[in-house]
């Protein structure tokens, strides 16, 4: 068995990767974010509540969540990506939509749809969190109840160590990578999925670690949503 | 919003926001937003306006008639996380109207030689892949698309071709850029009224009666035209139309 | 225990407000065990021993009694359908849009056509927020000519100010009539354009800068500053 000494780039194990996120990117949009998590950069915007088409599809008890995530075509490493929905990308809308779900308060707004679009400018592994994180921004900022923020990462294991928040290079080696939404407060899961094979007691740690650093993640989203509205409060 | 308090104003002379008919708002441009796996990238914003593009590059088998040259391929998503407006799915007109004028701006002036993106006569050519997307439709998204694929188109670096398992490296990004020949920038001409401008924001957008797309070569000659919206134009207003485009066009190439 | 962060301060979604049971939870909060979660970006405002968190941004919620600016978008042989900034429109019915006697059949758009903007009260909301307005009452009208700018609905107690302070001091340096709709829509009108965008930009100033200190100095110094500009010029 090969051990995993030191990661490609250097991090501690349980080190994320450098982040940056900002709010109010999109000024035609109710809400929007970008969150940039090492080199995956995704932008978020929230449309809504607003009229849903088609009718049919409409919850007269609530607001649906509508999740719309998309690879720009030049965001990928290696060929362009084709444009127009993929099998991948309408798993992640669902995967997404279900995220959010425990934590909004729609039920203010019958009949009425909550877009959220996502789109990918560069992606390096863990795109779906980096959406996802974009995505709790963009909410928070549209206004849209939400009973607790959600902070998304992905923990997975490389060769025999548990690492968090891994790169396209280590997802390329032997690795399993769980990427995991965690609300803010009462630290549940809303978003599980994983590759690869596992004992139970890694998937234990693994969530564990998940925890630490989804409230890492909830810093910088408090940080970036402090940029644009703590402005506003007594100085 | 405000369809006729601005038109009542353009038909004036003056604009909501105070600007002269012939400004555009701030221009800035950025390269590289994409640096890790796209080949060229950039974003430009006209004031709220912003538009990004990234280059890829892929290898193809030339057109039967031009067995030596490359070519391009540009598509646009007017993405519905930059507007209200605009709706998931296939491309819809707009933005393949904004596609294909982009595209002519770049094809007809000749910046690009295809000839030097031929790898092997007959067989093997590249294929340069322009991507647009709207990020925030402040209005004057085709003057962003425009600028922002020759800025992306600057920025791009061939990644090398492996000849033995004829396979493209993308890890590997080559020193040699695009060379361009020249910067066809793109000008709108509005017209509301009797009243010609430059640059509609999203409110006078709404109010255009006319507008005249003209890509225009840093020598003054022009590349590419496209008309759009309901309103007919005289030979004499296109001609005024085209010579401002002319007149401000150079402004916009220094941006780059 | 009790009141963790100060009132006047800026929060998000699932922010910890209180602990205990000293305080109790009402708009854009609710209680889970001990603890008092804010689910909205907004400022703590306390009444009494409830909390209250006021946002900063987020959709309009119609209520009935609101005066509202709205656009005609629809009409059918006895009601019009009008935009007022939710997701679907609010119904203006015959008897409410005028005292004429209108005969059967009669064409409505000579009271009001499509794009006119009206003022109008919203009389009814139900449970699935299908609104009814009227325009019969003191200062209900169609308004003619002038500009229709968005701020943040929450905000518009800021923009009108005490006793309508604030828009008064927008309305007299800009010699413009200025209405401010609940569901954040605010018509201006003047001789002159420059006056217009002057005080369309003063009303944005106030919507972003809604909860900073001397607020009042800052509007009153961005409105005079031009004033002073062109008594130089014409010097």
């Amino acid at each position: 068995m090969i051990s995993y000494k030191k990661r490609t780039d250097g991090r501690r194990f349980d080190e994320l990767r450098e982040m940056d996120a900002k709010v109010g990117v999109i000024p035609r949009a109710n809400g929007s974010a970008m969150f940039k998590n090492g080199k995956s950069l995704a932008i978020a915007a929230v449309y809504g509540p607003r009229e849903m088409n088609p009718a049919f599809m409409r919850n007269p008890k609530k607001a649906t969540l509508r999740v719309y995530y998309n690879m720009m075509a030049f965001s990928g490493s290696g060929e362009r990506v084709r444009p127009g929905p993929s099998r991948r990308s309408k798993e992640i809308n669902l995967v997404m939509e279900k995220a959010f779900e425990p934590v909004l308060d729609l039920v203010e707004f019958p009949n009425t749809a909550v877009d959220v679009f996502v789109e990918l400018i560069q992606t390096d592994a863990g795109t779906r969190c980096a959406a996802i994180n974009a995505a709790a921004l963009a909410l928070a900022d549209a206004g849209i109840n939400m009973k607790e923020m959600i902070s998304a990462i992905a923990v997975g294991k490389v060769y025999d160590k548990i690492c968090v928040d891994l790169t396209k290079e280590e997802e390329d080696m032997e690795a399993v990578d769980i990427p995991i939404a965690m609300t803010s407060n009462s630290g549940k899961i809303t978003l599980l999925q994983m590759d690869g094979v596992l004992s139970r007691e890694d998937l234990k740690e693994i969530m564990k670690q998940a925890r630490d650093a989804t409230l890492k993640v909830l810093e910088l989203q408090k940080k970036a949503l402090m940029e644009k509205y703590g402005g506003q409060q007594n100085e | 919003m405000n369809k006729q308090y601005i038109m009542d104003l353009l038909k004036k002379g003056k604009r909501a926001d105070n600007r002269g008919l012939e400004d555009y708002r701030e221009i800035t441009v950025e390269y590289g937003i994409s640096p890790k796996n796209a080949e060229g990238s950039a974003r430009v914003k006209i004031g709220e306006t912003e538009v990004v593009c990234g280059v890829k590059f892929e290898v193809g088998t030339p057109f039967p008639d031009k067995p030596d040259e490359g070519t391009i391929m540009v598509n646009a998503e007017l993405s519905p996380l930059s507007s209200p407006d605009f709706e998931t799915g296939p491309p819809r007109i707009d933005s393949i109207e904004l596609a294909r004028v982009v595209d002519r701006g770049i094809r007809e002036s000749k910046c690009l030689d295809f000839k030097k993106l031929c790898i092997k006569e007959g067989e093997k050519v590249w294929m340069v892949y322009i991507d647009l997307y709207s990020i925030n439709n402040g209005g004057n998204l085709f003057d962003a698309a425009s600028l922002v694929a020759l800025a992306a188109l600057k920025d791009a670096k061939l990644p090398k071709y492996d000849e033995k398992s004829e396979k493209i490296v993308y890890e590997e990004k080559l020193k040699t850029g695009l060379h361009l020949n020249e910067l066809p920038v793109e000008v709108t001409v509005c017209k509301v009224g009797e009243t010609f401008f430059v640059d509609p924001n999203f409110d006078e957008e709404d109010a255009v009666d006319a507008r005249l797309t003209v890509a225009v070569l840093e020598d003054g000659r022009i590349a590419a035209l496209q008309k759009g919206n309901i309103v007919a134009l005289t030979p004499e207003e296109i001609d005024h139309m085209v010579e401002m485009a002319q007149k401000i066009s150079s402004s916009l190439r220094l941006k780059l | 225990m009790g009141l963790l962060i100060d009132e006047k301060n800026v929060v998000i979604p699932g922010q910890i407000l209180a602990e205990g049971m000293d305080f109790l939870p009402a708009m854009n909060t609710y209680r889970e065990e001990n603890n008092i979660i804010s689910t909205r970006v907004g400022f703590i405002k306390l009444s009494g021993r409830s909390i209250n968190v006021i946002p900063l941004s987020g959709p309009y919620i119609p209520k009935v009694g609101d005066t509202v600016i709205g656009k005609v978008e629809g009409i059918s042989n006895s009601t019009w359908s009008v935009d007022i900034g939710y997701a679907y429109q609010a119904t203006l019915p015959l008897r409410d849009a005028t005292s004429e006697y209108i005969q059967k059949g009669a064409d409505l758009s000579q009271y009001f056509d499509f794009d006119d903007l009206i003022v109008a009260k919203i009389t009814s909301v139900n449970k699935m927020k299908f609104m009814d307005l009227t325009v019969r009452g003191p200062g209900l009208r169609k308004l003619d000519g002038g500009k229709l700018i968005k701020i943040t609905p929450s905000k518009v107690p800021r923009v009108i100010g005490k006793q309508g302070s604030m828009i008064s001091v927008v309305k007299n340096a800009t010699n413009t009539r200025i209405i401010v709709g609940q569901n954040g829509w605010v018509w201006i009108s003047g001789e002159n354009p420059e006056d217009i965008q002057k005080a369309s930009e003063a009303i944005l100033m106030i919507d972003r800068e809604a909860i900073t200190e001397g607020l009042t100095d800052r509007i009153e110094k961005f409105l005079g500053g031009k004033k002073n500009d062109i008594i130089q010029e014409e010097n």
